[in-house]
């Protein structure tokens, strides 16, 4: 028995780099396997692309097997596609109808400029982890794991908080562009253990501050957030970090730190 | 820079500032209706209730001045919030669907359904309050049947408490939400509240005319 297949038209953003204007072209992909992912589609129509001396659509993708965050695009007006809590590289093809179209847009935050098509520049995530998502260890000998006791409930919130595979789906999804359920699922996988709690009121006034001068939004509760993000990380997360904010505003002797103003460089890479 | 000024500055303490400030609005419209219902009671009890709480003096005082900073407050950060949240998306999305539990219509309306509460608040002021209207020569109760003998005012009164009732319906859980009081023990309860407390302001307020018009 052949494989089934699919005729597919798609509408793809290409943008020749960060200055380029943009704009959607129409791509008819024919007879694609059902069994293809989301990005083996887009590699098969790319090698037709290459044949055809046409410049191929950049995306991005790395481990394909959902666990890295580097994958992620808008389809048909959701991040990582229908699917739920399934990366855009876990998506496969068998869930689209034979004569569909497709429209594939980048995922789009002024934090998040785009670098070419659908790849764009996520860095601005790696600056808020650099601002303080992070605890501070001592290398050396591995103590001894029953000297810490972790209550198992907090043990499992933070775990469901640290499968946060920062691909920025929540961004891409938010109508205001806000980066808080990322942040809150780096500040609660750290603030639940406590290992982070040393630095906890540190980590959240700088993760905060971070994540404003990038220049995310601000969340307004509509909750997209989670219902995109393909590891299924919860808005009480988001509650969480608004405890840990407050309460080291408020009760710790540390202070938010003013970062540089000014252009931040996240967004030197062009974008509007 | 001072640590409260730099704490209310960020994302979460400006959002701290709306949450706080919307509760006290949602108590606000609570004891309001409260006192409004008395109008079921009738002319007499209406007036008494007005005089009574009148006669609070300078506790009425002070809670007009609270409310007043707060609705400041609100408002200088519902309309800062919705620029930087604008700036922060420059490029729409040319397809943009939710894939259903995430953005209601209520939680994209809030800037609106804000500013045009603020255009009530204003009428309503003008139209009711001691400050505007003379109440030497009329009791409360006439102030009222006279406003709402009109009927285009009725109606766009109607529309107005409909809008209130949306804005309080994403408010409400949305104000838990951001002061962190977030928890599976007790959220469900105040997303609850929230469309049982909408439900309560749209018709309590909504049907204030028609008590009035029953009773003459
Ligand atoms: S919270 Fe979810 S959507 Fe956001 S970066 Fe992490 S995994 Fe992606
Ligand atoms: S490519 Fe790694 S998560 Fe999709």
């Amino acid at each position: 028995m052949s494989p089934e297949t699919i005729n597919l038209t798609l509408k793809v953003w290409r943008q020749h780099g960060p200055e380029d204007q943009g704009r959607f072209i129409t791509y008819q992909a024919n007879d694609i396997p059902t069994a293809a992912s989301f990005l083996e589609m887009l590699d098969i129509v790319n090698e037709r692309l290459i044949v055809e001396g046409q410049d191929p659509i950049a995306f991005d993708h790395d481990c394909r097997e959902g666990i890295c965050g580097m994958c992620g695009a808008v389809i048909n007006g959701r991040p990582h596609g229908p699917e739920k809590e399934t990366t855009l590289c876990q998506l496969h093809m068998r869930g689209f109808q034979d004569g569909d179209t497709i429209v594939i847009e980048p995922f789009r935050a002024r934090a998040f400029p785009v670098i070419k098509d659908l790849a764009v520049d996520r860095r601005a995530l790696d600056k808020i982890i650099q601002a303080g998502g992070f605890i501070s260890v001592n290398t050396g000998q591995a103590p001894e794991a029953n000297s810490l006791p972790v209550p198992k409930s907090n043990a499992e919130l933070a775990f469901d908080a640290a499968t946060c595979i920062g691909c920025g789906a929540c961004v891409a999804a938010c109508p205001n562009a806000s980066a808080m359920l990322f942040v809150s699922a780096k500040i609660s996988h750290l603030a639940l253990l406590p290992q982070g709690r040393p630095e906890a009121a540190k980590r959240a006034l700088a993760m905060v501050a971070e994540m404003d001068r990038l220049g995310f939004g601000n969340c307004t509760n509509h909750k997209e957030c989670q219902v995109e993000c393909p590891k299924g990380i919860n808005i009480t997360n988001i509650a969480r970090l608004n405890r840990e904010f407050i309460k080291a505003a408020v009760s710790s002797p540390e202070e938010i730190p003013v970062f540089p103003a000014g252009r931040p460089e996240a967004l030197q890479m062009g974008a509007k | 820079m001072n640590w409260v000024v730099s704490t209310f500055s960020t994302s979460i303490g400006k959002k701290y500032l709306m949450a706080v400030s919307g509760m006290l609005f949602l108590l606000f419209l609570a004891v309001h209706l409260v006192g409004n219902l008395t109008i079921y009671g009738g002319a007499e009890a209406f007036n008494s209730y007005s005089e009574h709480l009148h006669a609070l003096g300078p506790l009425l005082a002070a809670a007009e001045v609270l409310l007043v900073l707060a609705a400041l407050l609100h408002i200088t950060m519902g309309v800062t919030l919705f620029f930087q949240n604008r700036r922060a998306r420059p490029v729409r999305y040319a397809v943009d669907k939710t894939g259903g539990g995430g953005r209601t219509i209520f939680s994209q309306t809030m800037p609106y359904t804000g500013l045009a509460i603020l255009v009530f608040v204003i009428m309503h002021l003008t139209a009711v309050s001691r400050f505007f209207v003379d109440r030497t020569q009329k009791t409360a109760f006439q102030v009222v049947t006279e406003l709402f003998s009109n009927e285009l005012y009725v109606a766009l009164y109607m529309v107005f408490m409909v809008i209130v009732a949306f804005h309080v319906r994403h408010g409400l859980w949305s104000a838990f939400q951001t002061v962190g009081a977030n928890h599976p023990k007790y959220m469900p309860f105040f997303e609850k509240l929230s469309a049982i407390f909408a439900i309560i302001v749209g018709v309590g307020f909504g049907t204030l005319p028609m008590a009035i018009s029953l009773m003459n």
